[in-house]
């Protein structure tokens, strides 16, 4: 190890208790950086993964979400027949034609009602979205008023599990089963017969209809044709983009309070680490004067200071990052905003998160090292040597 | 004004250090005090110079002036034929490197490093390769009889085995010039007396040029040459040839 660099280490050892403290207060501030991030990276991972390249979603134009849309019967057969369909085992194009209405469910912790998502899925379902796996129970028998349920819905909601029924729409609706989707948005909902859940719901509108291609290259003929045909009012959409799209609203609002506040918690964090910096240069100026009289060139003494404020800043983004990555154990249940139905997911940490939050980290060092550095450089040698 | 009173300026090759009408002042609040004014005298190579006088007259000054660390108001520092006050800042610090060895009062050694590393530590500034600045710090300490000490923190060494350190310090980079601000102001007086020998051996034996500032009239009895400067009215400057 280079020596000046030995001994910038050796001199954050020496002040342990101050300098624990700075350390602290940055590992809390990237605690707080990270951890938003790693919301945010949640929320669209999970609604990311809800949506597959080669399905395509089809709503009503402008409807933003499943529950504005209305497609009628009409429009969903001309939209079934498109041939850049896959063609299902049992010899039928791979078509969810879907229904997605909210009910208040109330949660099992705090007996408040929360919206649950109820999705009427065509017999084609599994089959149009593969990632989604019967995980526990068997699937909704199609003309039943059978149900099943999402795997982040187990325990969050009082009478939901399998064996228990129900009430919704008038009827009693049986869980038979439990589906895995992959940490996908479809983990919070609940899936049954849509013709029967239009039924029950006294409509005669799908909300969405979701297509398997045959080849994912076939999206841009297809919606360009759709789109175009007078007979329609829909609109195209890769399912992923679609998904991801409904991350916006509420992603935006994490990313704007959660950077909006470790701003303001790092500014704390950097006026903390000045401040230690400061000290540090006062107590050694005689160091400094020595060092200086020896021939270190003024950036040579810069950069000795503001390695030291950047070792802070990486021991505190150590901490806080370990801390950070705890939270992957966390799951959190939120609204989401605009599709208005509860979403369950996790804290996501990502090589990006750690390497933005380093950075993060190593701006607040030397943000918090630099006027005390640029004082220890310019001090003159003889006023240095002098304090000795 | 300073006058001087030198019997016998060398001249030519002999010169290693020349101040030429060389005046510095400080401003003590809204007032200058003038510390040394047009001050002209030679410090021959190889010399072992003493500099006396009472506290205020200036010798300390005059040091750092001679070792780059401060610059004159006016007039010419000239060390190896070269004018360092024509040097600017970075091109200063890089001299100093190359040609000035420092003992301070209190030693000032960094604290965090051990005795090797204190030593090891200016030549981290030349272009010697990790083994060779250890070798050379190594062969420093040994010079000065610290060979068993080099893993040593200041903490753990007398006051008189610190100053050793700093002499091994001040002589790793072979400077051209040494320079002492009372270097045995803050040691017993066997440790003064084992410092001093050794500076006489490295300017005896290594043909080191010192330049030492000293109320310590024993210590200064060690210098091949003692020079008064004294401060009142007039300032003057006196020598006195002990060969």
């Amino acid at each position: 190890m280079p020596l000046l660099l030995s001994y910038s280490l050796r001199n954050l050892q020496e002040r342990k208790l101050t300098n624990l403290l700075t350390a602290t207060g940055m590992a809390l501030v990237v605690f707080v950086y990270a951890a938003v991030l790693m919301l945010d990276s949640g929320l669209k991972q999970t609604l990311v993964a809800t949506g597959e390249d080669t399905n395509v979603i089809f709503v009503r134009r402008s409807a933003e979400v499943e529950i504005q849309s209305l497609i009628d019967r009409r429009q969903a057969r001309i939209i079934e027949s498109q041939p850049e369909i896959v063609i299902g085992a049992e010899g039928a194009p791979l078509v969810s034609k879907e229904v997605a209405v909210l009910i208040a469910q109330p949660r099992r912790k705090t007996r408040q009602a929360s919206n649950l998502l109820i999705r009427g899925v065509g017999p084609a379902a599994l089959a149009v979205r593969p990632h989604v796996q019967i995980a526990e129970g068997r699937m909704f028998r199609p003309g039943s008023n059978e149900i099943v349920i999402g795997r982040a819905l187990a325990g969050r909601f009082e009478d939901i599990e399998i064996g228990s029924s129900l009430r919704f729409a008038q009827r009693e609706w049986r869980i038979v089963g439990r589906f895995d989707a992959g940490g996908s948005g479809f983990d919070s909902e609940i899936w049954g017969d849509s013709e029967q859940l239009m039924q029950s719901f006294r409509r005669d509108f799908f909300s969405s209809i979701t297509v398997r291609l045959a080849d994912r290259s076939g999206f841009d003929a297809l919606k360009a044709r759709l789109e175009a045909d007078p007979r329609l009012t829909i609109e195209a959409k890769r399912e992923r983009i679609f998904y991801e799209e409904q991350s916006r609203l509420l992603s935006g609002f994490i990313q704007i309070l959660g950077l909006t506040l470790s701003g303001m918690f790092s500014l704390g964090a950097v006026i903390g680490a000045t401040i230690t910096m400061y000290a540090a240069v006062a107590s050694r100026m005689m160091e400094v004067g020595v060092l200086r009289a020896l021939g270190f060139r003024r950036s040579r003494i810069l950069v000795a200071f503001l390695v030291e404020a950047l070792l802070l800043a990486l021991i505190g983004w150590v901490v806080g990052i370990l801390l950070a990555s705890l939270m992957t154990q966390v799951r959190i249940t939120t609204l989401n905003w605009t599709s208005l139905s509860e979403l369950a997911f996790r804290f996501v940490l990502t090589p990006g998160i750690v390497l933005r939050s380093l950075v993060f980290a190593l701006v607040m060092g030397f943000l918090g090292g630099f006027l005390p550095a640029v004082r220890a450089a310019r001090m003159k040698i003889v006023d240095a040597l002098r304090v000795a | 004004m300073t006058v001087l009173s030198i019997s016998d300026r060398p001249t030519g090759a002999d010169v290693l250090i020349a101040l030429s009408d060389v005046s510095k002042s400080y401003r003590r609040g809204a007032q200058i005090v003038p510390v040394l004014s047009r001050l002209t005298f030679d410090i021959r190579r190889k010399e072992f110079l003493a500099l006396m006088g009472p506290s205020g007259s200036g010798k300390s000054t005059m040091l750092n002036l001679i070792a780059g660390i401060d610059s004159p108001d006016h007039g010419s520092i000239t060390v190896g034929g070269e004018d360092i006050t024509l040097l600017p800042e970075a091109e200063l610090a890089d001299w100093r490197a190359a040609n000035v060895g420092f003992i301070f009062q209190f030693y000032n050694l960094m604290p965090v490093l051990t005795a090797l590393e204190n030593v090891e530590l200016p030549l981290t500034l030349t272009s010697l390769g990790r083994r060779d600045r250890r070798d050379r710090a190594q062969l420093a300490l040994s010079l000065v009889g610290l060979s068993d000490r080099v893993k040593h923190l200041p903490s753990e060494l007398s006051g008189g085995q610190q100053q050793r350190v700093a002499i091994a310090r001040a002589i790793v980079t072979d400077p051209t010039v040494l320079v002492a601000d009372e270097p045995t102001g803050d040691l017993d007086r066997q440790s003064a007396k084992e410092v001093l020998e050794i500076m006489q051996r490295l300017n005896r034996d290594m043909g080191k040029t010192i330049v030492m500032v000293t109320h310590d009239h024993r210590a200064a009895a060690h210098a091949k040459r003692i020079m008064n400067l004294e401060k009142g009215d007039l300032s003057y400057l006196v020598e006195q040839r002990l060969e």
